[in-house]
C-alpha cells in the first residue's frame, strides 16, 4: 500500500447568498480509502470537492490533507500536494490527442521553464503507455481528445489523474451517462486504484456505488447524514426518507 | 493518420519557404539598374518592407491570441513603444542638424523651452541600449497589465477591453505635449541610423533586410515555443484553463510568459518599422491600429504562425491597393472581411488551404 496522508473535514460551512451549501460538514478519509459519497441533487457533494481543491473557500471550517491547511491554498498548490480531481462533465483538451492530454498530466516539473525544454523520456513514454492500457485507449492515442465517446472521455479524464499519480483521487459523477457496460469498466477500474491510493467518488448511481461496494457517505443539505457499508446505510431510516422516496 | 500530419507539416514548411523566398525579391529586383523591365521601385521595397513589420506584430499576437487564446486588443501599444523607443534613439542622432541647430535637445524641446533632457531620455544616444528599451518597455507594460490581470483571473472579453484601454490611454497620454515625446507630431526628420543616412538605397536595403531577419528569427522562436511541450499547454490553457489548474500547473506564469515575449516581439516590429517609415507618433496607439492588426491573424488562420504572417501581407496589400483609389471604403471593408473570417472561414486562409490540400 502506498503511504499517504489522510483527508480531514471538520465542521465545513459554506455559504452562497444565504443559502448553506454545506453545513458543519466533517469526513475522513483514510490513506488508501475507496469512498462513495452520495446524496441528493444539492446535498453539497460538487461543493465539498470544490473547498477540498482550493475552488471554494469555506466560511468556517478546517480543511486538511496530511500537515497541510487545504483553506490557504489555491488549485494549483493543492494539485501539487497530490490531490486529483475529476470534474462531473468530462474537462481535458479537445485539440490535443489522447497521447498529449496524458503527457500534460505527466507528474513532471510544471513550471515555465521546464516545460520549454520538456523532452519525452523513454520512462516517460512507458508510463503513459501504461496508463493508455489501463483505460483502454492505447487504440486511440493519436486521436484528437474531442472525437472520442463520452465514455472514453471520462476515461481519459480518470488516466489524467492517474498521470498525475495523486495521493486522492476526487472523482465526480464518474458514470453519469454510461451505459451498463461502460458503467461496470468504469467500477473496476475505480477499484483497481484504490488501495494504491485513496479515492473519494461522489455518485448518484445507487447501483453504481453498490459495484464499487465500500464505504458510503449519505450527504444531506450540506452535512453527513449517514455514513457506513452500503447495506447499512440503506436500511438507515433518515436515509430512506430523503433518498429513496417520501 | 501520421502520413496526414506530416503531409500537412510539409506544406506548411514549403508555404513559409515560398513566402521567405518571395520576400527576398524586392531588394534584389530593386537593385538592378534603373529602366530594367523586371526592377521594382523604392516604393515596394520600402511597402514590403512596412508589411514585413506588420507580420512581426501578427505573429506575436497569434501567440498570444491564437495559441494560449488572450485576445489582446492593445498589441499596438508595445509596436508603437518600440518605435518610440526607436525613435528616441534617431531624434538624438540628428545632432545638431535640427531646425535650431541645438547640439543635444530635439526641435520640438528647444521649441517648448526645455532647458535640458529629461532623465528618461537619457542613454538612447546608444543604439544598443535603444534596442534594449524598444524590447523591456514593451515587454514590462505587458508584464505588469498581464500580471494584474491575470493573477484576478481575468479573461475573454474583460481582458480585451483592458487591453484597449491600455493602449487608449497610452495614446492620450502622448499626445501630451509635456510627456516630453513630441505630443501630436512625434518624431520625425530624422537623418541617420549607425552612421547610415536613411535616404540612402543601401540603408533601405539594410532596413528591409534587418526586418526579414527578424521575422525569420521571431518565427524560428515562436515555432520552437509552440512545438514544446509549454506550446501545448498554452492550448490547453485556451481551451480549459481551470483544468490546467487542477493538473498543478501555475496558469497565470505560462500566461504571463507568453504575454510578456508576445509584447517584445510586438515592440521589436515597431522598432524595426519607425526607420522604415520616417515617422512616428501617437496615432500608433490608436485603438483602431491594435484591432486591425487581429483581423490579420484572424484572416490569416489564427493559432498557426504562418497564417498570422500570411494574414498580414494580404489584407494589407489588400488595403494599399483599395486606399489607392476608395480610401474612404477600407473601413467597411475590414470590417466587412472579419465578419466573413468569422462566420465562413473561422480558420482562415490557412484553413482554406488546408481543405484543399486534403
Amino acid at each position: 500500500m502506498k503511504k499517504g496522508a489522510s483527508l480531514y473535514l471538520d465542521g465545513i460551512t459554506v455559504t452562497f447568498d444565504g443559502f448553506r451549501a454545506l453545513n458543519n460538514l466533517s469526513l475522513i478519509v483514510e490513506p488508501g480509502e475507496l469512498r462513495a459519497v452520495i446524496g441528493p441533487n444539492g446535498a453539497g457533494k460538487t461543493t465539498m470537492m470544490d473547498v477540498i481543491t482550493g475552488k471554494t473557500k469555506p466560511d468556517s471550517g478546517t480543511a486538511r490533507f496530511g500537515d497541510h491547511d487545504l483553506t490557504r491554498l489555491d488549485e494549483t498548490r493543492i494539485a501539487n500536494l497530490g490531490i486529483g480531481r475529476k470534474f462531473q462533465k468530462p474537462t481535458m483538451f479537445d485539440a490535443l490527442t489522447v497521447f498529449e492530454n496524458l503527457e500534460l498530466a505527466l507528474k513532471a516539473p510544471r513550471g515555465t521553464l521546464a516545460a520549454l525544454h520538456w523532452r519525452l523520456s523513454g520512462e516517460a513514454r512507458e508510463r503513459i503507455d501504461e496508463v493508455l492500457t489501463e483505460i483502454g485507449l492505447t487504440e486511440r492515442a493519436k486521436d484528437r481528445a474531442g472525437i472520442l465517446s463520452h465514455g472514453q472521455r471520462q476515461w481519459l479524464e480518470i488516466g489524467m489523474l492517474l498521470m498525475q499519480d495523486p495521493e486522492l483521487l476526487l472523482v465526480d459523477e464518474p458514470v453519469a451517462g454510461m451505459t451498463d457496460q461502460e458503467t461496470e469498466h468504469t467500477a473496476a477500474l475505480l477499484r483497481r486504484i484504490a488501495g494504491k491510493r485513496s479515492v473519494v467518488v461522489v455518485e448518484h448511481d445507487l447501483e453504481f456505488v453498490r459495484a464499487l461496494g465500500r464505504k458510503v457517505t449519505v450527504l444531506h443539505e450540506g452535512s453527513v447524514l449517514s455514513e457506513g457499508p452500503i447495506e447499512q446505510v440503506q436500511e438507515d431510516p433518515r436515509v430512506i426518507d430523503v433518498y429513496l422516496g417520501r | 493518420m501520421p502520413g496526414i500530419s506530416s503531409l500537412r507539416f510539409n506544406l506548411r514548411l514549403l508555404l513559409v519557404a515560398l513566402i521567405f523566398v518571395l520576400l527576398l525579391l524586392p531588394p534584389l529586383l530593386n537593385a538592378l539598374p534603373a529602366g530594367h523591365p523586371l526592377r521594382v521601385s523604392d516604393f515596394v521595397v520600402a511597402v514590403t518592407g512596412k508589411w514585413i513589420c506588420y507580420a512581426i506584430l501578427a505573429l506575436s499576437i497569434d501567440l498570444a491570441w491564437g495559441y494560449a487564446g488572450i485576445l489582446s486588443l492593445g498589441h499596438g501599444a508595445f509596436f508603437a513603444l518600440g518605435g518610440y523607443a526607436m525613435g528616441m534613439h534617431l531624434m538624438r542622432n540628428i545632432g545638431d542638424r535640427g531646425v535650431y541647430g541645438h547640439p543635444i535637445l530635439p526641435d520640438f524641446m528647444v521649441f517648448l523651452g526645455y532647458k535640458e533632457l529629461p532623465w528618461y531620455w537619457l542613454g538612447f544616444e546608444y543604439f544598443p541600449f535603444a534596442m534594449l528599451m524598444a524590447l523591456l518597455v514593451p515587454g514590462a507594460l505587458a508584464g505588469l497589465v498581464g500580471w494584474l490581470a491575470f493573477r484576478s483571473r481575468i479573461t475573454g472579453v474583460y481582458l480585451s477591453i483592458i487591453t484597449q484601454a491600455m493602449t487608449y490611454a497610452l495614446m492620450l497620454a502622448f499626445f501630451r505635449n509635456d510627456m516630453g515625446f513630441g505630443g501630436n507630431n512625434g518624431f520625425t526628420d530624422f537623418k541617420d541610423l549607425l552612421g547610415v543616412p536613411l535616404n540612402t538605397p543601401s540603408a533601405r536595403t539594410g532596413l528591409y533586410l534587418a526586418a526579414f531577419g527578424a521575422l525569420l528569427i521571431t518565427l524560428l522562436i515562436s515555432a520552437h515555443v509552440v512545438q514544446s511541450k509549454f506550446g501545448r499547454l498554452l492550448i490547453a490553457i485556451r481551451d480549459a484553463e481551470s483544468r490546467v489548474r487542477f493538473l498543478g500547473y501555475d496558469v497565470t506564469a505560462f500566461k504571463l510568459f507568453v504575454f510578456v515575449l508576445s509584447a517584445m516581439m510586438a515592440g521589436l516590429a515597431g522598432a524595426l518599422y519607425v526607420p522604415l517609415v520616417g515617422i512616428i507618433n501617437p496615432g500608433e496607439f490608436s485603438p483602431g491600429n491594435s484591432i486591425e492588426a487581429v483581423v490579420w491573424v484572424a484572416f490569416g488562420g489564427r493559432g498557426t504562425l504562418i497564417g498570422a504572417i500570411l494574414g498580414a501581407f494580404s489584407v494589407n496589400a489588400l488595403k494599399t491597393w483599395l486606399t489607392s483609389f476608395a480610401p474612404d471604403l477600407w473601413l467597411l471593408v475590414l470590417g466587412a472581411l472579419f465578419i466573413v473570417v468569422t462566420l465562413f472561414l473561422p480558420r482562415g486562409l490557412i484553413g482554406l488551404i488546408k481543405r484543399r490540400g486534403a
